[in-house]
């Protein structure tokens, strides 16, 4: 694992890693108050580690839902590391139990400091920073949220959502020097807000990975046709049948 | 079903979740169209994380401090400040905002 040096790539990993990770002062504290049980919380810090699933379990709980509909709920809330897993998987190529344990980490977090890394290796050095760094700091902080309670206040009054949304603007700004980037950047936020007030939360950003994805296929498509008609232009008098295979592989 | 259960169970399925995209054979990530949907949804996930982190909270669309934590980032990164300064005006861009009774 080629980690342990500071690059551009474990310096975004750390920042984000302090961002939301202390967020998890908040879990504990919230979970407890729902009626968790402090190893409980700590259990969901530990073993289920995605935050968002995390909340919407303890938000079931707390309104005295049934225990199944709390795990209905986590499960559609974590939908969206499944398809986090493809690309980790697609970058990473991790083998054998580093396989197990990248899983493990694929959040939010790990997966956007990883995309947004020039080279493989920055990519490896972002997954593992920020995905180990969100993990041991929102456990220590959901245990100390579970233990104290809220005593040492909301973390949003120290600012701590507003640096998520710097770090992950942070992430996204290389993306935006260019035209065909910022414009699918635009697209996918703006479906991904209009779609939030319908969906639960979670499914929204599947919802703009699908997107992004069908501008990918359009685009691809695309690029093969102006291929073939550029074949068709220097032979006229190509076979027909070559059209007929417009999935064809560019070389 | 328990409590317990139910949250070892949920802990149990959230892992499997991650793992299924991580048992895709390699063949599969081979075909050009995972290169070229990689790029596009780089900056679509990355968009819809600052979207969300941003305008939504509990489910619900809503500008409050972090609006201004967007806009006082924004303004670093043309600035071409540090990934960590930016950070962390966003921080202080956020808590000042709400220091001084808004959002």
């Amino acid at each position: 694992m080629p980690a342990l040096t500071m690059t551009p790539a474990t310096r975004m990993g750390l920042s984000i890693s302090a961002a939301v990770g202390l967020y998890g002062i908040s879990f504990g504290a919230l979970a407890v108050g729902a009626g968790l049980a402090v190893w409980q919380a700590q259990a969901l810090s530990l073993l289920m580690f995605t935050g968002g699933s995390q909340f919407g379990f303890i938000g079931v709980v707390g309104a005295a839902g049934s225990p199944l509909t709390a795990l209905s709920t986590a499960l559609l809330l974590g939908t969206r590391n499944a398809l986090y897993g493809i690309q980790m998987n697609a970058l990473l190529r991790p083998r054998g139990l580093t396989r197990l344990l990248a899983a493990h980490l694929t959040i939010d977090e790990s997966t956007a400091t990883a995309v947004a890394q020039p080279d493989r290796d920055e990519q490896v050095r972002g997954f593992w920073t920020a995905g180990i760094g969100v993990f041991v700091l929102w456990n220590s902080f959901t245990l100390c949220g579970a233990l104290l309670g809220n005593s040492l206040g909301d973390p949003s009054r120290y600012g701590l959502d507003g640096a998520a949304v710097a770090g992950f603007l942070g992430l996204l700004w290389p993306r935006l020097r260019r035209r065909d980037g910022r414009a699918i950047a635009a697209l996918c936020a703006v479906v991904t807000l209009l779609v939030t007030p319908v969906l639960a939360a979670g499914l929204p950003i599947i919802v703009a990975a699908v997107v992004a994805f069908g501008v990918a296929v359009l685009q691809q498509r695309r690029g093969t046709r102006r291929d073939e008609d550029d074949d068709l232009s220097d032979l006229p008098h190509h076979p027909p049948e070559h059209v007929q295979h417009p999935h064809r592989e560019d070389s | 079903m328990s409590l317990t259960n139910a949250l070892l169970l949920s802990c149990l399925l959230c892992y499997a979740t991650k793992l299924v995209g991580f048992l895709v054979p390699d063949r599969h990530l081979e075909h050009p169209l995972v290169g070229a949907a990689s790029a596009t949804m780089t900056a679509g996930l990355l968009a819809a994380l600052v979207a969300t982190n941003t305008f939504v909270a509990e489910g619900h669309l809503t500008v409050d401090a972090r609006v201004v934590s967007l806009a006082v980032a924004s303004l670093a990164l043309w600035l071409r400040a540090p990934f960590i300064v930016v950070v962390i005006l966003g921080a202080a861009a956020a808590a000042a905002t709400r220091a001084l009774g808004w959002g």
